[in-house]
Parts: structure tokens; sequence; C-alpha cells
């Protein structure tokens, strides 16, 4: 499970001043479940996701993860989840394998359960052909697979997906989507965040709308439709957020 | 602290920058052939100086001393000269330095002798000029000794001891031993060549790890494994310290190989023959028990380098702004080993509390033979006292969530 209890998080900025990326922010993720956090470029998305992988500490509020508080249990908190985000790279000078077993190492695996497990995964995603290749050398999908792979060496009861497929091809972005459905299959608590109205319709259970760091719609995709009386998503989005961009009212926090 | 964890990061690292070519080159290549190379390039040159002083005698004129036949001639016979038909623009031709010197007998010269009346020898030069003042210290050198000459044959007249007009002789001895003259001529310079390749073999090493992860976007990755802070920048740490020292110990070694090749390679070119040439450009011996101590010291200094580097380079965005940050640091340790290069900077109880400056000036006492105890547990004390705070400073850095996604 995942749960954001009132999860603030205030960036002091020398041009900019103080920054709310996320304000108040809560939420619940039951395993076996999707939960959609959309918004537009600079809501708090990546803010919220990093504070969820102990990359951040929240200024207040708190999160628990897999059952440990990431403000008590950081190093248990990112023992239990994946992080998959847009921006990650891979280690160009290490095979796929060695970026596999490096992170199992990490994460406290045994030698043998890491050639299962990589093995397994290799296999799931079919990535034989390419496993003990540099990356540096990888098409975008073979990156991604390796990604993927190395989120999951460890199992993780949580994972947490940072617009994971921004700047991907169709196909690509496919893998990406077809393998988050995996993981609510598993019965895995899953958090994706997006600026992709299309994405939270067709993957998510429950949508939370953020925007200026502020959740201000939460729901199924029924509820919010009956809720908004809109059937396409992106209407309900732009009613939600108060309106269209220039409408917005000028003193409002961003 | 989980060594597992330590070992681990620090072996993924190793096997990361080892398939870097750039970092093989920075880190073994370039200290191994650099002192070689240097070593070729001063042999090569004091061979051709030596050679060329051998078989070039400076060019000179003489005035005057045409009814001096006698001092004429014994300057002609010396043969460390070589005396040409005089010109006119003799001046011209010094600046044009076809002439190094020209020397000018006044009118009458070995009749004033043989009287006893006064006379005065010119020796027109160029000032500055390294051949011309060759030239000026041979001709020099033969009046010195026609004077004494002189004085001999007037004492002889007169019936008096050679010794008579001197009473003493004052003569310099030189004490210290061998190793303690090369201490100062390359003592100085050795240590501040394995401080400055502790530093270099750092620097690419601590750059990639920090600011190079970063802008790749590998940083992000590795943060949000179980993995303590602590352990990542101990794991890194212990990487960036192990090229800092590979390259100081492959340069130690090809220093060594080349001490002992390079230094019987010159001195069968330049052994046979022309004695007091050849001692001056044999190598002064070091004491290689202070070398390894230079050694020694220089391990915490290392340690200081790594974490400052680390240290400073995580706060770069991207590697391109981490050299602009690490670039300036050169100059900082360029600047306490450079003068404590210098002649007559001596070790004192506040200097041995300076960073980089305190093992250098020891450094120079070591391979000269002498070991300051006391200074040494200062200097040793104090950098691993800098290097723990720098070491310190460098988790603090990689806890600092502003530093890490600095924007
Ligand atoms: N490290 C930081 N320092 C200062 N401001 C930041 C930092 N990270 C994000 N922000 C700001 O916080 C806001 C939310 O950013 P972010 O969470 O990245 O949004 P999103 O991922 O939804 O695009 C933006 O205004 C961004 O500029
Ligand atoms: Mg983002």
């Amino acid at each position: 499970m995942i749960e954001a209890r009132n999860l603030t998080k205030t960036f002091r900025d020398r041009k900019r001043g103080e920054i709310h990326a996320a304000d108040d922010i809560s939420f619940r993720v039951l395993p076996g479940q999707i939960y959609g956090l959309l918004g537009a470029n600079g809501a708090g998305k990546t803010t919220t996701m990093r504070l969820l992988a102990t990359l951040l500490r929240p200024t207040r509020g708190t999160a628990v993860v897999a059952g440990f508080d990431v403000c008590a249990a950081p190093e248990k908190v990112r023992a239990n989840i994946g992080f998959l985000a847009a921006s990650t790279a891979l280690y160009g000078r290490l095979t796929a394998r060695e970026t596999i077993a490096y992170f199992g190492q990490l994460n406290g695996l045994k030698d043998a359960e890491i050639k299962a497990r990589t093995q397994r995964l290799a296999d799931e995603l079919d990535m034989g052909e390419f496993l003990d290749r540099r990356c540096e050398k990888f098409s975008t999908g073979m990156k991604q697979k390796t990604s993927i792979a190395r989120t999951l060496i460890h199992d993780p009861a949580a994972m947490v997906f940072d617009e994971p497929t921004v700047g991907l091809d169709v196909m690509a972005a496919r893998t990406i989507v077809r393998f988050v459905r995996d993981c609510r299959a598993r019965g895995k608590t899953v958090i994706y965040s997006t600026h992709v109205m299309s994405e939270v319709e067709k993957l998510c259970d429950v949508i939370g709308i953020i925007h200026g760091g502020r959740l201000l719609a939460e729901g199924s995709l029924a509820d919010l439709r009956t809720r908004y009386r809109e059937q396409d998503m992106e209407e309900i989005f732009v009613r939600a957020v108060g309106g269209e961009p220039a409408a917005a009212s000028p003193g409002g926090r961003s | 602290m989980k060594w597992r964890n330590i070992a681990t990061i620090y072996f993924k690292e190793l096997r990361d920058l080892l398939r870097d070519r750039r970092t093989v080159i920075s880190m073994i290549v370039v200290p191994t052939l650099i002192m070689p190379g240097l070593m070729l390039v001063v042999g090569l040159i004091s061979y051709r100086i030596v050679n060329e002083a051998r078989s070039t005698v400076p060019t000179i004129m003489v005035i005057g001393g045409d009814d001096s036949p006698l001092a004429r001639g014994a300057l002609a016979a010396v043969g460390k000269v070589a005396i040409v038909p005089n010109t006119s623009d003799w001046k011209q031709r010094i600046a044009d330095k076809k002439v190094r010197a020209v020397v000018e007998f006044p009118a009458g010269f070995d009749a004033a002798l043989k009287n006893g009346e006064p006379a005065a020898i010119k020796i027109y030069h160029y000032e500055g000029e390294l051949r011309s003042t060759f030239a000026v210290n041979e001709v020099r050198r033969f009046f010195t000794d026609y004077l004494d000459q002189v004085v001999a044959a007037r004492l002889a007249g007169r019936g008096l001891p050679a010794g008579f007009v001197r009473p003493f002789e004052v003569r310099a001895e030189n004490v210290a031993p061998p190793e303690k003259v090369g201490g100062n001529v390359i003592g100085g310079i050795i240590p501040y060549f394995f401080l400055l390749l502790s530093f270099t073999g750092a620097m690419y090493p601590a750059m990639d790890l920090t600011a190079g992860e970063k802008e790749r976007g590998t940083m992000e990755m590795i943060l949000c494994s179980p993995v303590a802070r602590v352990d990542l920048v101990l794991g890194k740490f212990f990487m960036v310290l192990t090229a800092s020292l590979t390259t100081v110990v492959c340069s130690l070694l090809s220093m060594g190989c080349t001490f002992l090749a390079g230094g019987a390679l010159l001195n069968n070119a330049l052994g046979d023959g022309a004695g007091g040439v050849t001692r001056a450009v044999t190598l002064p011996t070091l004491d290689p028990l202070g070398v390894l101590a230079v050694i020694g010291m220089v391990v915490p200094m290392a340690v200081l380098f790594s974490a400052v580097l680390l240290t400073v380079s995580l706060f770069a965005k991207s590697f391109k702004e981490a050299q602009t940050y690490v670039s300036p640091l050169v100059i900082l340790i360029i600047l306490p080993a450079v003068v404590g290069m210098l002649p007559g900077v001596e070790l004192n109880a506040r200097l041995a509390l300076v960073p980089i400056l305190n093992v250098s000036l020891v450094s120079k006492e070591l391979v000269s033979g002498v070991w300051h105890w006391n200074y040494l547990g200062l200097i040793f004390g104090s950098t691993c006292v800098y290097a723990g705070v720098a070491l310190a400073l460098a988790v603090k850095m990689f806890n600092r969530e502003d530093v890490i996604f600095r924007t």
C-alpha cells in the first residue's frame, strides 16, 4: 500500500521565492491498484514521486509505503519500491546483466537468487539476445526492458512510475503500459504519473488530478465523469484545474 | 554502514571506470610515461649541452699587443679560446655573436710588466649572454694564471717564498651527504610530482562518479536503491582514492625504473672523458626509504584530495560544470607545492599545519634522508584530520537534496 498523508514539499528558490511543489497531498493506493497522478508540466508530479521514493524529504506530512514511513525508515521504503522515471538512464559501460545484478546486490539478494531472477526476467521481457551487451549501444526499447528488469529484480511491493513513456515511440510506450498492467496483475501497488490523458483513461483505477502542487480531484474514471458531467478526460481535467490556462485567476498559486 | 554495499558499489565503479579508455589513460598510461619522458628530454638536452660545450671553443679577438708578443703568445697558446683576426667593427661583431669577447692589451704591456709599472687589460663582452660569459671566464682564468706567474717570478727575483703575498687560503668543503645535495635539487620536485599526480589521478573519476552520473541520469536510479548514502559515498570515495593512488604508484614504479635505467644510460653516454662536466649532470642519489615515506605522506593527502574532489564535483550538474570548479583547484595544489620547492622555506610547527605545503616541505627532507619524527607525526596527523573532515563533508553533501537535485 502507498499512503500519502498531507505530503508537502516547499522549495526555496533564489529567483522564484517559495515554491509549493507538493501542497498538502493525501491519497491512498491499495495493492493491485494503479493510481494515476495526472498533471501538466510543473504540477508537482515528479516532486510527489520523489517524496514517495525518499529521494526528497517532505517539508511537512509524510507517506507510508509498503508499511514503512518515508521519514522514519527511508531505506526500508527504498528496499520495497521500484522506481522508474523517464529521466533515469543506465550505466553505458555495463552490460544489461551486470546492471540487473548490481541492483540485485544493492538490494541484498544472494548471487544464486540474482541469477535465477535475471533469467526469469530476461525470458519474460525477451532480453536474451542483448543481455550480455553493453547498454550504451542499446535501442530505446532495449534500454527500457533493461530498466524494467532492474526495477523488478528485488520484486518490490510498490512501484513508482514517473512519466515513464515521455519521449518514447508508440511501440516502446505500449511495452511500458503492458508492464504496468502486469505489475497490477501481480498484486503490486502502483502509482503512475503522466500528463497524457489517454494513458490514465486506459490504465488507472483511481485518478488524481494535480495542479500547482495540490491534489484537486480524485476518483475512478467513472466517478470523475459523473462528477464533472463530462465524458472526455481532457474536459474533466480542464474543469478540475479551474478552466483554461488563459482564464485562470492571475493571483493563483503556480 | 554496510561493507557489503560499499564493496558492491566500489567494484561496480571500478569495472565501469576500467572500461573507460580516458580513465585508464589518466590513471595508468600518463603517470607511467611522464617520468621516463621527462628524463629522456632532460637527458638529451644535457647530453647536447655537454657535447657542445666540449666541442666548441669561444672565439675572441685581440686588439693591440703587437708590441707584447710574450703575453699575446701565451694567450694564443692556451687553446681554450680561438683567436680570430681582428677587425675594426669588433663591437658590432660581439653584438652579432660572431665574436664572444674582445681582449684589449694596452701599448707596451710586456714592457710595463718587466719594469713593474701599472697596466690594465680590458675585456669587452656582452652582458647576460651565456657564451660571452664563458669566453670572459676563460680569458680571466688565463690572465689570473699569468698574473700568478708574474708574481711568482717577481718574488723569486727578490728571493722571497711563493707564499709571501698569499699568507693563508680560504677553502669551502661540502659535508652534506650526496642525498642531501640531491634532496635540494630533485627532492623538492619529486614529492610535488606525487602530490600533483595524486590530485590529477583523482580528478577525472571524481567528476565522472558524481557530476557525470547526474548528467547521464543514473544518479537518481542509484539513490532510490536501499543503499545508505554513507555507503554510496564511501564506495565512490574508495574508487577515487584507488585511482589516485594507482596514479602515484604507477609514476613511482616508472620513476624507479627510469632512474635505474636512465641513470646508467646517461652515465654511459657521458662517461668517456670530460670528467668535470659529467659530474654536473650525474643524477643525485635519493634515500629510497625516504621516497617510500613520501608516498606514506601522500596517502592521507590523496584521501583529502579524493574527498574534496567528490564534494566539489557533486555540486556540479554536469561534467563540464565540474571541470570549471575543479580546474582552479589545480592552482591551489600547485601554489603550496611550489612554495615548498623554493630554497630557504623551512619547516616549522606552524607550516606543518598548512595542508599540501607541509607534505611538500617534509618530503624534501625525507628524500634527503632526514627524518623529523615530530613534524612527520604532526603532518601525518593533521592531514588525516583534514581528510576525515573532507570525507564527512562529502557524506553531508550527498545527503543534501538541494545539491543532488540542483536545478
Ligand atoms: N529542486 C528543486 N528546486 C526548486 N524548485 C523545484 C525543484 N524541483 C522542482 N521544482 C519546482 O517545483 C514545481 C513542480 O515541479 P515537478 O514536481 O518537477 O513537476 P512535474 O513533474 O509535474 O512537471 C515546478 O515549479 C518546479 O520548477
Ligand atoms: Mg516531472
